[in-house]
């Protein structure tokens, strides 16, 4: 029993340890945001591997997702008659959780893996050591372009799906199920406000971004230099982005829709 | 004391649980060749990464170019290591990059200096060591003697005065040993470098060393002039350098002794 | 090595695919164009009891939507519920002083809006001013309560 506790309470002071070393990483790498034209490549070559290259995956996937969303909505609701608010329950449900919540599971998968790979190979390799003793702050030229990189296309990745998931949703109901295309459009912009909707679900995916990408990053760089720690830290990424990114959800869902 | 380009002073390090160095005192004199040598596993490597100012220690000082490294703020130690050139065990090339840029690299970061001018002056540091003809070349299409060359040029491209190697000829065939020796001595005469040589390869390491101090157990064994090494009566000397396989530098990891270990193992099966 | 003029094409299109998507979230499926470029302007009205009426609640004048819901307030002096009603900048010095706004219901489970009722005076209604004329929502479980009771208490 006492050697529970004390393992409970190790636990704890480890928790907090890497917590406030993360922390204390994110300022660091933030704080170092480089301003030249030389940082804006660096950005530029990030946002191209960790957004465009996503995108064919966020694009299959959007498109699936609205095309089950526009076949179980339209079963639920035509048995109330109601098969005319498809696009209202298929625009509300991608706006509001599944967009944001689904392209950052995926982005988790598909960028956050790599990246914590990516730099846990250059730690591996000495890369980092070798620029740190260049002069140059691996913080700066290495973690920030990503960080930065990963902020910014998580959002657009999000919108885009939220499109996607859109056409993919009017594609199954008003192309083969046969709803009216005028209430499909009109109920959803009856009930779709774009502030409270579309702004929130934009915010969702910021803050989603800025964690998973933070996980990725601090994983990779705060990995055991081994072929098993880069395995191990690929997997920790994916894990704990996907829990935070869920456990997240239910926190921002709960600020901003619950009219409390 | 002006020619002590590094001084530790009773440098105490621990990696976990784990002492590594206890007690170290250091003097590496300007334009010198020093070599730190010494068994696997006694922090060779660690010892630089705290010259670099990359570890902090537990207590002691390291001074690197009159400066306590320690103490230095973020800014200043970078400002610092573009005075040193580090050579990593494996070369630590930027894969990202071509042999050009991988030397470019620090002379792009630190100076303001027109695209044509950082052409001549790889061109220089990669005929240096040479290879000039492989600037196009990608990391990965490198042999390893070859990546280690280009890496040696990358840590001389902002000629630096103190010039670290960490294990520069391990695992090497004896051809790119050679021309490594005489890359590093050629090198130390003509730029006037300060060199530090972390090695276990112990004849090429003291064919071309002024002066060696040997590491073990977290303490400084000895030191000397290598002739005054190879010709110490000091036992744990003599087994490092007569490559003795046993004696006081212990072969077998700290353990109990074996009797016990399967003494141990038969209980736990009666039981 | 990547193309370095390929990188910044591709991630190029992918900011403007971006762009689009949030113009079609913004235009196509909130209708952002038809309510935002109209301006609001608002006025107060406190009820007895607003059943289930919300923050973004539908007002409508004549069956139209004319306005949303602002804020819901509780007045701590008579204990009514206070509705900020923003409305449609077009009915500014249309509406009449004592226009009545009566909370209703959409069909017979449906979602609680405001319905304003015209009314015949000279003045108008500004930024600012109270509804007094207000009518509480008709709440299904009371009238129900109510009929019951009602049955029982004739047969007695």
């Amino acid at each position: 029993m006492l050697d529970w506790l004390a393992g409970l309470g190790r636990q704890g002071v480890q928790l907090t340890h890497a917590l406030g070393r993360s922390g204390l990483f994110l300022f660091q790498a933030l704080a170092g945001l480089p301003r030249s034209r030389e940082a804006f490549t660096l950005w530029l070559n990030q946002v191209y591997s960790v957004g465009v290259l996503s995108l064919i995956i966020i694009l299959v996937s959007g498109l699936f997702i609205g095309m089950v969303l526009g076949l179980q909505g339209y079963t639920i609701l035509v048995d109330f008659g109601a098969q005319q608010a498809l696009g209202q329950m298929v625009a509300l449900s991608l706006t509001r959780e599944l967009a944001p919540v689904v392209a950052a599971l995926l982005f988790a998968g598909r960028a956050g893996s790599a990246l914590t790979a990516e730099i846990g190979l250059m730690k591996a390799t000495e890369q980092l050591a070798s620029l740190e003793m260049i002069g140059v702050d691996p913080l700066r030229r290495i973690v920030a372009p990503r960080l930065f990189a990963g902020f910014f296309a998580l959002p657009v990745l999000t919108i885009i799906f939220t499109c996607v998931g859109i056409g993919g949703g009017w594609l199954v109901g008003v192309d083969w199920l046969g709803v009216d295309a005028g209430a499909f459009w009109s109920n959803m912009q009856a009930s779709v406000s774009f502030s409270h909707d579309v702004l929130n679900g934009v915010i969702k995916s910021w803050v989603f971004a800025f964690v998973v990408t933070w996980i990725a990053v601090y994983q990779g760089y705060d990995l055991v230099p081994t072929s098993e720690g880069i395995s191990r830290a690929t997997t920790r990424t994916v894990v704990y982005s996907s829990l935070a990114v869920l456990g997240l959800d239910f926190v921002l869902t709960a600020l901003m829709f619950s009219n409390l | 004391m002006q020619d002590d380009w590094i001084q530790v002073d009773d440098l105490y390090f621990n990696r976990g649980s784990k002492v590594i160095f206890s007690g170290i005192n250091l003097k590496l004199r300007k334009g010198k060749i020093t070599a730190l040598l010494g068994p696997s596993g006694t922090g060779k490597t660690t010892l630089l990464h705290l010259l670099g100012g990359q570890l902090q220690p537990i207590r002691g000082s390291v001074k690197v170019f009159g400066k306590e490294v320690p103490k230095l703020s973020r800014n200043a130690l970078f400002k610092l290591r573009s005075r040193m050139g580090v050579l990593f065990q494996s070369g630590a090339l930027f894969t990202d990059m071509s042999v050009f840029d991988n030397v470019a690299f620090p002379l792009r970061v630190h100076t303001p200096l027109p695209e044509s001018m950082i052409q001549d002056l790889v061109l220089i540091k990669l005929e240096a060591v040479g290879l000039r003809g492989a600037r196009d070349l990608m990391p990965i299409e490198l042999s390893g003697g070859m990546a280690r060359r280009v890496a040696l040029a990358r840590a001389i491209a902002l000629d630096p005065e103190l010039l670290m190697y960490d294990e520069p000829f391990a695992g090497q065939d004896p051809i790119s040993m050679g021309v490594l020796v005489q890359l590093v001595k050629r090198l130390n005469k003509t730029l006037g470098l300060t060199s530090v040589i972390v090695s276990h390869d112990l004849a090429e390491t003291l064919s071309i060393a002024d002066y060696a101090y040997i590491l073990a157990g977290g303490k400084i064994i000895a030191e000397g002039t290598p002739a005054e090494l190879e010709a110490s009566q000091q036992e744990n000397v003599r087994q490092f350098i007569g490559g003795l396989p046993d004696g006081p530098v212990a072969f077998n990891y700290p353990s109990a002794s074996f009797a016990d270990d399967l003494f141990a193992k038969k209980e736990v099966d009666h039981a | 090595m990547r193309n370095q003029r390929w990188v910044e094409i591709s991630v190029g299109s992918f900011m403007l695919l971006g762009f689009v998507a949030l113009l079609f979230l913004a235009f196509k499926v909130s209708g952002l164009a038809q309510t935002s470029e109209q301006g609001s302007f608002e006025v107060q009205a406190c009820f007895g009891d607003i059943g289930s009426l919300k923050p973004r609640s539908r007002i409508a004048l004549a069956g139209v939507t004319v306005g949303r819901v602002g804020k819901v307030e509780l007045d701590y002096q008579w204990l009514e519920a206070c509705v900020t009603l923003q409305l449609n900048k077009n009915l500014i010095g249309k509406l009449s002083t004592d226009t009545a706004a009566a909370i209703q219901t959409a069909g017979l489970l449906g979602d609680n809006y405001i319905s304003l009722t015209p009314g015949i005076d000279e003045a108008y209604l500004a930024q600012g001013d109270t509804l007094k004329d207000t009518q509480s929502a008709l709440i299904l479980e009371q009238l129900v309560n109510q009929f019951i009771s009602n049955s029982t208490s004739t047969k007695e």
